[in-house]
């Protein structure tokens, strides 16, 4: 009976130690000189193991940055103190953080644009497309059958369900891209960070026929390019379109836009 | 003779892929690329044949002198996975870029049922020692066989027009189906 017991463990566990040892061996033996700023980039990466990065998890990544293939900004959770290390540690620049967040450019929520039918289908933009283009009228204008909700793995897009507005949530947008790939009709685009006057709206039809589908579209007057004192603002297509890196978020655009398209959050 | 018999059994007619099903995940997994697919097999077929010797080994001088065959499953499994660690360092000095190409799949051997079944199927037909080796090294090339095949077939169909709805694995799973059919056609040779 105490044979029965002891006899399996003392053989498996016997040929665990055996095999264990010769691991351990072949471990000392066949060991491959690693780059010590490899381990010591990878200590200062954030670990999550996303693939944000586009690299094959942190490992993957601080090979690649040591390497100099590219640098450790490109990283979407990276913050600056860990970039700091990262650049003590190669005694080169780690390059700035370019944060991102997604913006859902389309301000024609519930009554203020027309649709074109009673759309019962399946509850998806993608499904709604096939129906004739989807059914608003505009074809830039948010359907608002959260596709891109969905899509988001950080739950960071809304939808308000008494106006139907789809928004983002900047606190846990991470600015990682997936919902500007499903949106079928392309209207979110990811901005800097800290940037807050947006034009939501992507209709590039001409002043009339724009406000005839949309009371919140952007008609293509140019008044907020003549506001705008930085001249951050340029029309292109019949459309408003901000140049980030000279907006200053005065907002003076938002209070002289008539139709209302262009918003501060 | 029995040797032969052994060799063409376990490569072609009860090929481990194709025919006894064992070892699909790396089939399909690391069968995008003819050169990962004979580092895959290549790998495989050292770890089989070790495996096939040191469970030989561990059945008959221990498992069975001190009646503890009941624990064949997890001392079998516990010689495959030191192996499969002991290849993923060896593979990791000789060759850096096979180890990437291989990826995860190498810790995956670890768990391949193609290995244990070997070793299991030696125990079971009653194999001597050399016979195991050969069987373990014949399954193995089996496997690679297969692999390289499916690999070579599944290169050429990245410039085939294939209808959207197949493209990738359904198309991968059809083609693995028809390849199972044809070596279905051996059955009965022996």
């Amino acid at each position: 009976m105490f044979a029965n017991i002891v006899s399996p463990i003392v053989w498996l566990g016997g040929m665990g130690l055996i095999f264990g040892g010769l691991l351990a061996y072949a471990a000392k033996k066949f060991e491959v000189a690693q780059d010590p700023k490899i381990i010591e980039v990878r200590a200062a990466l954030p670990g999550a193991n996303c693939g944000g990065c586009g690299y094959a998890g942190c490992d993957d990544l601080a090979a690649a940055v040591v390497r100099g293939e590219v640098k450790a900004n490109v990283c979407p959770s990276m913050s600056l103190e860990r970039l700091a290390v990262v650049s003590d540690i190669l005694g080169t620049d780690a390059g700035n953080i370019n944060r991102q967040k997604a913006v859902i450019m389309c301000g024609g929520v519930g009554e203020k644009s027309k649709r074109k039918f009673h759309y019962q289908g399946i509850r998806d933009c993608r499904e709604a497309m096939i129906a004739m283009q989807g059914d608003k009228v505009c074809e830039f204008g948010c359907m608002g059958y959260g596709t891109c909700k969905k899509a988001c793995v950080f739950d960071a897009i809304q939808i308000d369900h008494e106006t139907g507005r789809v928004y983002v949530d900047e606190s846990k947008c991470t600015g990682c891209g997936a919902c500007e790939k499903v949106c079928p009709k392309q209207i979110i685009k990811r901005v800097p960070i800290d940037s807050r006057v947006h034009v939501f709206c992507k209709s590039n039809r001409k002043g009339k026929e724009a406000r005839d589908v949309c009371t919140a579209a952007c008609i293509g007057c140019g008044l907020c390019v003549k506001e705008c004192k930085f001249g951050a603002i340029a029309m292109v297509d019949n459309l408003a379109v901000i140049d980030f890196e000279k907006c200053v978020n005065c907002g003076a655009c938002v209070k002289k836009c008539p139709a209302g398209a262009i918003h501060l959050d | 003779m029995n040797l032969i018999l052994i060799v063409v059994g376990a490569v072609l007619i009860n090929n481990f892929v194709l025919v006894k099903f064992l070892g699909i995940c790396p089939f399909l997994g690391v069968s995008k690329k003819v050169e990962t697919a004979i580092g895959m097999g290549a790998a495989v077929i050292f770890v089989m044949t070790l495996a096939s010797a040191i469970t030989y080994v561990v059945q008959y001088a221990i498992l069975e002198k001190f009646n503890i065959a009941y624990l064949q499953t997890i001392a079998f499994i516990l010689v495959i996975a030191a192996l499969v660690q002991f290849v993923e360092l060896v593979i990791k000095k000789i060759s850096p870029s096979l180890y990437q190409a291989l990826g995860v799949y190498l810790p995956l051997i670890t768990t391949n049922c193609a290995v244990l079944g070997a070793a299991i199927i030696n125990i079971q037909n009653e194999y001597n020692f050399i016979e195991s080796i050969v069987f373990g090294a014949a399954a193995a090339a089996g496997f690679t066989l297969a692999i390289v095949l499916f690999a070579a077939i599944r290169e050429r169909m990245e410039y085939s027009p294939i209808p959207k709805a197949l493209q990738g694995f359904p198309i991968a799973l059809i083609t693995a189906s028809l390849m199972s059919i044809a070596f279905m056609g051996f059955s009965g040779m022996i």
